[in-house]
């Protein structure tokens, strides 16, 4: 059982570099461990893939089931205690009453189902759980590499944060194993197991500089989580109880919609809060405290994609039912609220929160329509988000030390300034909104898969809408990266080399994926489509020739500056004639002289936080709890 | 499919086509105002005029930006007139206007500034009507196609009246008329300083106003799609569009962006669900 071991190895090995880091004595040796054993990971995700291609779905049998499970269960009870011990520490009752209905319903199937369920195969690998392992293999391990440079900064800027970096890593690789754990899990205990080790690890990193805000925050996404984890244990319970013990994902998935409707309703459930999708955004916004490679694994490869990752595995249930509408219309909407917020947002990283939830939300609509369309679509956009939603927290990370802010309007002119980060900075926007970038493919995908849909056209004019502030907000944002202050100096200096080595490769892979993703599809995405649809999307031959034709022509144009050209005469800006020096100052009334400074637009009294938040939170609760009552009618009803 | 003869056709024709638009536009507006207007060729001198003169810039990545404007702008064109897919056409469009607002915002000038925001505000207003209309098409005609669309047999207008009045709406915003100059204007007393082209001069301000051309063909090459049926209606539909498009734009005041997003938003909304909804009943959705 040679995939077997590999599969096995992949979920293991980052818990055994977990442990070594631990206990790492010394900066250097962390280093080595780190570097050497994101290598290993990426190394084996590609394997793995070489490996698997063209085989379909491999499911795994065989493997000592029942001894793993019951120690997963003790596990998982052992850290239901340490956030009992937590909450009651903290005096947060709502986790403490959280997690004392999720254990005691998980300790009632454990005593009294989990003997009598058998799983035949506990471990699978398809093309989807295979992009999903590439992100996490190459993308998670990237970022753990990046932060070896940033932690060190890091503390050197925060001298009352304590030096706990041997957890921090630690908690980033138990992350990686888990979500390894997650993607190769045909059991849905074990599913479930690892979603609550993630919950605990996106926890405890989001508290790492334990002030009071990072403390409030963190058990802030705590009880969200965890209020989807009690669905997830609900949808087991269930299973156990109604399903006859079908307890494997690809029978629930072969089961059809009858008795598969209410438990995927449920785990569709912990999916949207693990997802952020509103009413539970706010968590994924106030984990912003952490340090930044964390928001840039939560955002990009982990946490937030174990939420889509279980939606778009659940899709053929969700496909044609009215369960189904309402969650993409909770997602349509979450994408079209969560792009407005962030037109009014001036913190960089509140900013890339926001797009993530909205980005996310059009994943989460793409799941709920559920067509192979639809799916082709939200894979293409789990891939693409998150190798450029990486880029953009890694450069804003790196930005932010140098220049100490966060605030997009203190990034004006960071191309003099800093101009290597900010060519990183622009690849990323560009890559989130601009054709012929992997984003803007996959937002064409979605308006083609909403189209072909019943009922689609609600879906595609919140779409239109929705894309239209989304080149709104990051526009200005690269508009103020490119704005040319002539009296700036270079301030970039030496970029650390970790830092620097893990933007450039991210940056390349935007590139690199743009160029490759029509062999990305028909060798991956196909065949998943096929063995699940019976149908394959594909664009046409003569459109991604034309869209290579943009990506060369835009790769040709900015190189053509270099070339050595005819200086022109320079003047100054025009100042409604003004006498103006150089550096923009000019001398007002009383002979003050003053400096001219430029702030974008935010829009505040139109797309407010406040005021969308409000809206956003009452109506995906309100199309959460149709959807639920449609799931529970539909069982009831023949 | 993708015919490259049409592209190449776009690429030479268009900015003659384009500039003898605007002169027509400068005449009947005289008319309008009980002027006698300049020649048609107008334009023509003018853009040559600016060409001869010495390029004095801010900074001098606004030159490469203007470049990179006409040049998407081109490639846009070039792949509505060769057939190419409608969505695409228009996200390239979208890539191209990028390429204005950076070169605006790239002067680090207060009114060029202002006037990249303003061009943002505009995009954010006109881009779901135009999203809406390509969605509209391919309803109508079963494909995003321009070559399709173009030689559909079926009468898209009477399918889609709802969008096309919404695109019309729009159009004005993408033409640059009053109400909706928000950004930059081609009259002298109304806009901010020049707005998003203050800071552009000489060839480079030339070339803005080469890709304005470039741009009015494209756009009424959208109107025709709405007439693909019958060459004849369409050729004489595009007229009355434009005259009609110039007729607002003497008649009005600049409004406020506020109103302009507003507006747009409101008609866009509206008339998508409507018609789209509409379509989607006619063929039996429900």
């Amino acid at each position: 059982m040679q995939l077997a071991q590999l599969l096995v190895f992949l979920i293991l090995f980052p818990l055994i570099t977990a442990v070594f880091v631990l206990f790492a004595r010394k900066g250097l040796e962390r280093g080595l461990i780190v570097k050497l054993s994101a290598l290993a990971i990426g190394v084996i995700t590609v394997g793995l893939l070489l490996m698997t291609v063209d085989k379909g779905a491999l499911q795994v049998q065989g493997l000592p089931g029942e001894p793993v499970t019951l120690l997963m269960f003790v596990v998982e009870m052992l850290i239901a205690v340490f956030i009992l011990y937590l909450g009651i520490v903290h005096r947060k009752w709502l986790v403490v009453a959280l997690i004392l209905i999720q254990s005691a319903m998980m300790l009632y199937f454990e005593l009294v189902y989990a003997g009598s369920i058998e799983v035949a195969s506990n471990l699978f690998i398809d093309e989807f759980s295979n992009i999903m392992a590439l992100i996490i293999g190459i993308i998670g391990s990237l970022i753990c590499v990046y932060s070896l440079g940033y932690m060190k900064f890091f503390h050197e800027q925060h001298p009352e944060v304590k030096d706990r970096q041997n957890v921090f890593f630690f908690m980033m690789f138990v992350f990686l194993a888990a979500m390894f754990g997650l993607v190769f899990s045909n059991n849905i205990i074990w599913v479930y197991f690892f979603w609550e080790v993630t919950t605990l690890c996106s926890f405890i990193l989001i508290g790492y500089t334990k002030t009071e805000e990072a403390t409030t925050n963190a058990f802030n996404a705590l009880w969200m989580n965890l209020l989807g984890g009690v669905a997830f244990a609900g949808a087991i319970l269930y299973l156990a109880v109604l399903g006859n013990g079908m307890l494997g994902l690809s029978d629930l998935l072969a089961s059809g919609k009858v008795i598969a409707l209410v438990p995927a309703t449920l785990i569709g459930f912990a999916g949207l809060t693990k997802a952020a999708q509103m009413p539970f955004s706010s968590w994924l916004v106030g984990a912003m405290v952490a340090p930044t490679p964390v928001s840039a694994l939560l955002h990009s490869s982990t946490m937030v994609k174990a939420g889509v990752y279980i939606l778009v595995r659940l899709a053929p249930v969700f496909q044609a039912t009215f369960t189904g509408y309402m969650l993409a219309l909770v997602g349509a909407l979450t994408f079209l609220i969560a792009s407005g917020i962030a037109i009014s947002q001036s913190n960089a990283k509140r900013v890339l929160a926001y797009s993530t939830i909205a980005n996310l939300g059009l994943i989460v609509a793409c799941a709920g329509i559920g067509t192979y369309e639809a799916i082709w679509a939200a894979v293409l956009l789990i891939v693409f988000h998150a190798i450029s939603k990486s880029l953009l927290f890694l450069a804003v990370g790196t930005v932010e030390h140098r220049i100490r802010s966060r605030d997009i309007d203190d990034m004006t002119g960071l191309i003099i300034r800093m101009p290597k980060i900010a060519a990183m900075m622009v690849i990323g926007i560009a890559g989130m909104f601009l054709a012929p970038f992997g984003m803007l493919i996959s937002k064409w995908a979605a308006i083609r898969a909403f189209i072909d849909a019943p009922y689609g056209f609600v879906f595609v004019i919140i779409l239109a809408f929705g894309s239209a502030i989304t080149v709104f907000f990051w526009a200005k944002w690269m508009g103020k990266i490119l704005t040319v202050t002539t009296d700036s100096k270079n301030i970039e200096g030496e970029v650390d080399r970790h830092e620097w080595a893990v933007l450039t490769c991210l940056a390349g892979l935007s590139f690199i994926t743009t160029f490759v993703f029509p062999v990305l599809s028909t060798k991956l995405l196909e065949p998943f489509l096929l063995a699940n649809y019976g149908h394959v999307a594909l664009l046409s031959q003569d459109n991604i020739l034309i869209m290579m034709m943009m990506l060369v022509l835009l790769v040709i144009l900015p190189a053509s500056t270099l070339l050595p050209g005819r200086r022109h005469r320079h003047v100054s800006p025009y100042m409604g004639g003004r006498t103006t020096t150089q550096d923009m100052r000019f001398s007002g009334s009383l002979g003050i002289q003053k400096k001219t400074v430029l702030s974008n637009y935010y829009l505040t009294d139109y797309f407010g936080e406040a005021k969308l938040r409000v809206w956003g939170i009452w109506l995906c609760s309100a199309l959460i709890g149709i959807m639920a009552v449609a799931a529970a009618l539909r069982e009831v009803l023949p | 499919m993708i015919n490259p003869a049409w592209a190449l056709v776009f690429a030479l024709v268009a900015p003659v086509a384009g500039g003898l638009v605007a002169g027509i536009d400068r005449k009947i507006t005289a008319h309008m105002q009980g002027r006698v207007g300049p020649s048609i060729f107008q334009p023509f001198y003018d853009v040559g005029k600016l060409f001869e003169k010495e390029q004095a810039v801010v900074n001098e990545t606004q030159t490469f930006y203007a470049i990179c404007y006409l040049v998407f702008m081109i490639f846009t064109g070039a792949l509505f007139f060769a057939g190419g897919d409608l969505l695409l056409v228009i996200f390239a469009l979208t890539l191209a206007q990028i390429f204005l607002v950076l070169g605006a915002f790239a002067a680090n000038s207060p009114y060029s500034y202002v006037g990249a925001e303003r061009e943002l505000l505009q995009i954010l207003a006109y881009e779901p009507m135009v999203i809406l209309t390509a969605v509209g098409m391919f309803v109508a005609t079963k494909s995003f196609n321009v070559s399709d669309i173009a030689a559909s047999a079926s009468p898209v207008i009477l399918l889609l009246p709802g969008i096309f009045l919404g695109f019309l709406y729009v159009l004005t915003i993408k033409l640059r008329k009053s109400p909706f100059d928000i950004s930059t204007s081609h009259h002298a007393h109304q806009e901010i300083v020049k707005g998003v082209t203050t800071e552009f001069s000489g060839p480079s301000l030339g070339l803005i106003e080469v890709t304005h051309w470039y741009e009015v063909v494209l756009l009424l090459g959208f109107v025709y799609l709405f007439f693909g049926f019958s060459p004849l209606i369409a050729a004489l539909a595009v007229a009355v569009v434009y005259i009609l498009e110039i007729l607002v734009d003497n008649t009005n005041a600049r409004v406020r962006w506020q109103l302009a997003v507003r507006s747009s938003w409101l008609i866009a909304a509206v008339v998508g669900l409507v018609n789209l909804a509409g379509l989607y009943v006619l063929s039996g959705g429900i």
